[in-house]
Parts: structure tokens; sequence; C-alpha cells
């Protein structure tokens, strides 16, 4: 065999109104085969009304090592939250 | 990395899996995690794909269009759920050939019960009932599995194995209530794959060599006796609803357990197809590598299409 074939991730909306969700990846030769194969391997029981599919090696992924620079900066802004705010408990719709 | 760093992080690492966080394919972990789970998940996709093959034999075969459509299902269900697994073991940096190499130099085993010959339509029936069941009473555990990409894999597959299952109960209702010829095809492949099913939640307790660490993964969230004990006590009423004789002459309820006690199994005839000497392992390999080797002009035809289309799109574009 010269080539293997590349792999991709699909993502898969299961109804509309809803976001596309990743449910795994596949191996196809080219994008209509990613579809196809998606639409057998993900979707037999009528898991989705859209699928989109991308080559693994186009996403660029956070590294876990870098967890604390990237996400330990949200942790202490308590000032984004609504209960951070103190108001009498007379006041009605807020 | 110093050694004292690499016990700290296996340390951490442990103590995650022990507040029942989930480990991600890019996170950290110990090599013999990455190595014990890429054996396991591969060998769960291994036994799907095999497993395709016993019941392939009786497509073509099925004795109504109502049961050659499950059956049709139920295979495909099969070809998806190898899939699945095959991916959730490639983030482990592991490629898919690499996995198909080490089926079919024997490298990697798959279940044993797939070794046996399925000579009657009946097998059908009990696969579906007894293997399923068996496999089921294996799975659901795993839905909670430390490495997410194969508890969620494992989520899938259970959602779908149920119907297996029934469809297989079904054909053995069918049969036990029929013809007594019909009744006699049921009751044999009982006979035939009720002690295989029973070995199939693997070697006793005492012989088993991967429990401890497996369970602290949470690879393993019962023992093999356990789940064992559990498929014999759920699926002997299950014989008896239908009026079919369980073969183990030794099997009785044993009021104080409040479980069925039940005949010794013969593990000797288990390590045997382990081994590689059951009835069918030389043929379900062959199969196995001539759908590989004889599918290789396709595969290569896909690329060649691929590229061809690649370039003239760029071509068109500039």
């Amino acid at each position: 065999m010269k080539k293997n074939w590349p792999l991709w991730e699909v993502f898969v909306r299961s109804k509309n109104g809803l976001e596309h969700r990743h449910f795994g990846s596949l191996h196809a030769a080219d994008e209509d085969m990613a579809l196809e194969n998606a639409r057998d391997v993900y979707t037999r029981r009528n898991e989705g009304v859209s699928i989109w599919v991308v080559k693994s090696k186009h996403i660029t992924a956070s590294n876990p090592e870098h967890h604390g620079e990237l996400f330990e900066p949200a942790q202490d802004k308590v000032y984004r939250h609504p209960t951070f705010y103190d108001l009498p408990d007379e006041v009605k719709h807020m | 990395m110093s050694e004292e760093q690499i016990k700290n992080l296996e340390q951490q690492f442990e103590a995650r899996i022990a507040r029942d966080e989930k480990i991600e394919p890019k996170d950290w972990m110990p090599e013999k995690y990455r190595k014990t789970h890429i054996r396991q998940i591969s060998q769960h996709a291994h036994s799907e794909i095999v497993g395709m093959l016993p019941e392939g034999n009786w497509i073509t075969r099925a004795p109504s269009l109502r049961r050659k459509v499950a059956l049709l299902a139920k295979v495909q269900d099969e070809a998806g759920h190898g899939l699945y697994l095959y991916s959730a073991c490639e983030t482990l940096g592991v490629s898919r050939n690499e996995l198909y190499e080490q089926l079919h130099t024997g490298k990697a085993k798959y279940s044993s019960i797939f070794n046996y010959p399925t000579i009657t339509w009946a097998d059908m029936g009990a696969i579906g009932w007894l293997v399923d069941g068996a496999a089921i009473i294996n799975q659901v555990p795993l839905c909670s599995t430390s490495y997410g990409p194969y508890a969620r894999a494992m989520i899938r597959v259970c959602k779908e194995e149920s119907f297996h299952q029934r469809q297989g109960f079904e054909i053995m209702m069918k049969l036990a209530n029929g013809t007594p010829e019909q009744k006699e095809l049921a009751q044999d492949a009982l006979n035939r794959w009720w002690w295989p099913s029973l070995m199939m939640l693997g070697p006793t307790d005492a012989e088993s060599v991967h429990t401890e660490q497996s369970m602290k993964w949470k690879l393993k969230r019962k023992s093999n006796d356990d789940l064992r004990q559990q498929f014999i006590d759920q699926t002997v009423p299950q014989a008896d609803l239908i009026g079919l004789t369980i073969p183990d002459p030794n099997l009785k309820w044993n009021e104080e357990r409040g479980s069925y006690d039940f005949g010794e199994i013969n593990w000797d005839e288990f390590w045997q197809v382990v081994k590689g000497h059951g009835p069918c392992n030389k043929e379900r390999i062959d199969a196995r590598v001539n759908a590989w080797n004889n599918g290789e002009w396709v595969r290569d035809a896909a690329v060649a299409y691929a590229d061809k289309k690649a370039t003239k799109k760029q071509r068109q574009a500039v």
C-alpha cells in the first residue's frame, strides 16, 4: 500500500437548533468519502441532520501542559458572575 | 524528567482517576497506562471486527426478510463498533495500520468465542442472546472507565447492543416454541454456546493477571467471577422461560447465596482456543487477511482519485 487514508474528525448536528458536536473520527481517502463514511459509522439511528468533517491535521489544540496559564486567570474573576453583587431581597426581576 | 518528577506526576495521575476525573488524549499519562489501554481497546476493536465473520456466514441464508434485515443491521453495528474503538485507540498514538498488522500477524488477540463455528441458524439466536448478553455485562461498566475516548465509545456501543441481544433471544424463543426439530436446533445451539459464553467473561479471579491494576484505572469495575455469576443468574431464568435446558447438571439455585451454583468450567479448552487451537482460529484470521489484501487496490485507487481531484481543483484555482 502506497499511502494511508488520512484521519478525519466528525461533527454531527443531532437536530436543527442544536450545535454540531464532536462524535469521533474515521479514515477516508477524500472529503466526499469522509462524509459518506461518517453517515454510516455515526448516524445509523437518526443521530443527525447535518455532518461536518475536517481533516484531523487541520485542528490546532491547546496543550494540557499550558492549562494553568490559559485557564487559571478566569478562576479568580468572580465579579464576572451575577452572584458576586449583593442586592436586597426586595429587588425583583433582576 | 528525573525519576522523582515522574513519580510525582504518576501520583497526581492516580489521584485524578481516583477522583473520577477523565484522562484525555493529550494529557500526560504513565507509559504503562498507554500500553495497557492500547492492548485492551485494540483487542476489543478486533473482537468486533472478527465477530462479524461467524454471523456474516448466515446473512444470505436467513429464513425470512425480517431476520435478514436484523442480522445485516447487527453485523453493520459490529463494523461500526470496531471503528469507534479503533479511533479511540488511535488517540493513544498508535496507527490504524499498526493495529491491523497486530491482528493479522496474531500478535494481538480477539475474543476467543469467535473461533467457534456457526453451523445452524439457531446459532444466530444463541450468539445474540448469550454472546452479546455476556458482552453487555462486560461492557456496561466500561462506560465509566477513566480514559475519555474509550468511555465515550463504550456509551455508544452499549446503546446499540441491546437490540442485538433481543433479536437473538427472539430467534431462540421462536425456535423453542416451534416444531420438535426446531426446538432441538435451539437446544443444540444452547448446548454448544453455553460454556464458551461463560469463558468469555475471562479466567477465574485467581488466574487473572491484570485485575488489580485494571480496577484502579477503572478498566475493570467487577471481577471476572462476579461478572460470570451475574450472567448466569440473569440467563438461567430466561432459558426456563422458553423451555430450554442449560447444559450443566450441577446448576442449582443456592438459596443462601441468592445465586446459582454451577459446574466446573473446562479451562483447558479455553486456553487451547486462546493459544490458537480452536475450531476456527485459522479460518477467521485468513478471512481478515484476505479481505485486507484483496482490498488493497481499492484503497490505492481511492487515494489516487483523491489526489487527482485535489490537483485539478488547485489548477482551477490558479
